[in-house]
């Protein structure tokens, strides 16, 4: 937890990573940057899809509806974050020379595309049609 | 760093696309977001709505564009924290805004 905490504050106090271990060669970085931006562009396909289902199903009952956009902006939100949060940790092991951070994300993260999926079957399974 | 060292893997040309492809998408979602605030009518609330969408695109937009210059140069400075936390920062408004619109 104190770990997550640190690694919270290094999001506010940029010059701070800078000033540990030393600078890896820039394609490193460069890659994790591009790893970032992977995450940022799934965040930005599920905040998309959430529009999408609000916009573009409107036969579909008011709850289900917006359960199902909520599903999808929380889950983008969390992308986000979780994308700053990895960069950073990356980062910083990369500068300290340590091991690459591991993550529960990614099958966190599956799971609930999942269960969405899954909500759409069922929608379909048994009609739209909401009032 | 000299031309004989040049980098093969073409990173910076690669980071550069990266950024591209998620302004796009980037736009896509603020154009959504827009449609979103339009279709409510114009009132108040829809046009501090579709301004504050802009504003997250915007700002998006100014990060990737002080990288996409940044990839010019010989050995590219690494991403600051502070675009980092921009441009997730832009992505988590506009997600804010669609739960904002839903109710």
């Amino acid at each position: 937890m104190s770990e997550f905490v640190r690694g919270l504050r290094l999001w506010f106090a940029p010059e701070r990573i800078r000033e540990e271990g030393d600078t890896p060669d820039y394609r490193f970085s460069l890659a994790n940057e591009r790893t970032f931006l992977a995450w940022i562009r799934t965040a930005l396909a599920l905040i998309g899809g959430g529009f999408a289902v609000d916009q573009f199903l409107p036969g579909l009952a008011w709850g289900i509806r917006a359960g199902l956009a909520l599903g999808l902006l929380a889950a983008g939100v969390l992308c986000a974050l979780r994308a700053v949060n990895h960069w950073v940790r990356c980062e910083r092991a990369m500068r300290r020379g340590e091991d690459l951070p591991s993550s529960r994300f990614p099958a966190l993260l599956s799971l609930v595309v999942a269960l969405v999926a899954l909500a759409m079957v069922v929608v379909v399974l048994f009609g739209w049609e909401g009032r | 760093m000299s031309a004989a060292e040049r980098d093969p893997g073409l990173q910076p040309e690669r980071t550069r696309l990266a950024w591209r492809r998620t302004t796009l998408a980037c736009t896509v979602v603020a154009l959504l977001a827009v449609r979103q605030a339009l279709h409510g009518g114009s009132t108040g609330a829809g046009v501090l709505a579709v301004a504050l969408s802009l504003l997250a695109w915007l700002g998006f937009l100014g990060v990737a564009h002080r990288r996409v210059t940044g990839m010019g140069a010989a050995r590219p400075d690494p991403l600051s924290p502070r675009h980092a936390l921009t441009a997730a920062a832009c992505t988590v408004l506009l997600a804010v805004f669609a739960v904002a619109t839903l109710f």
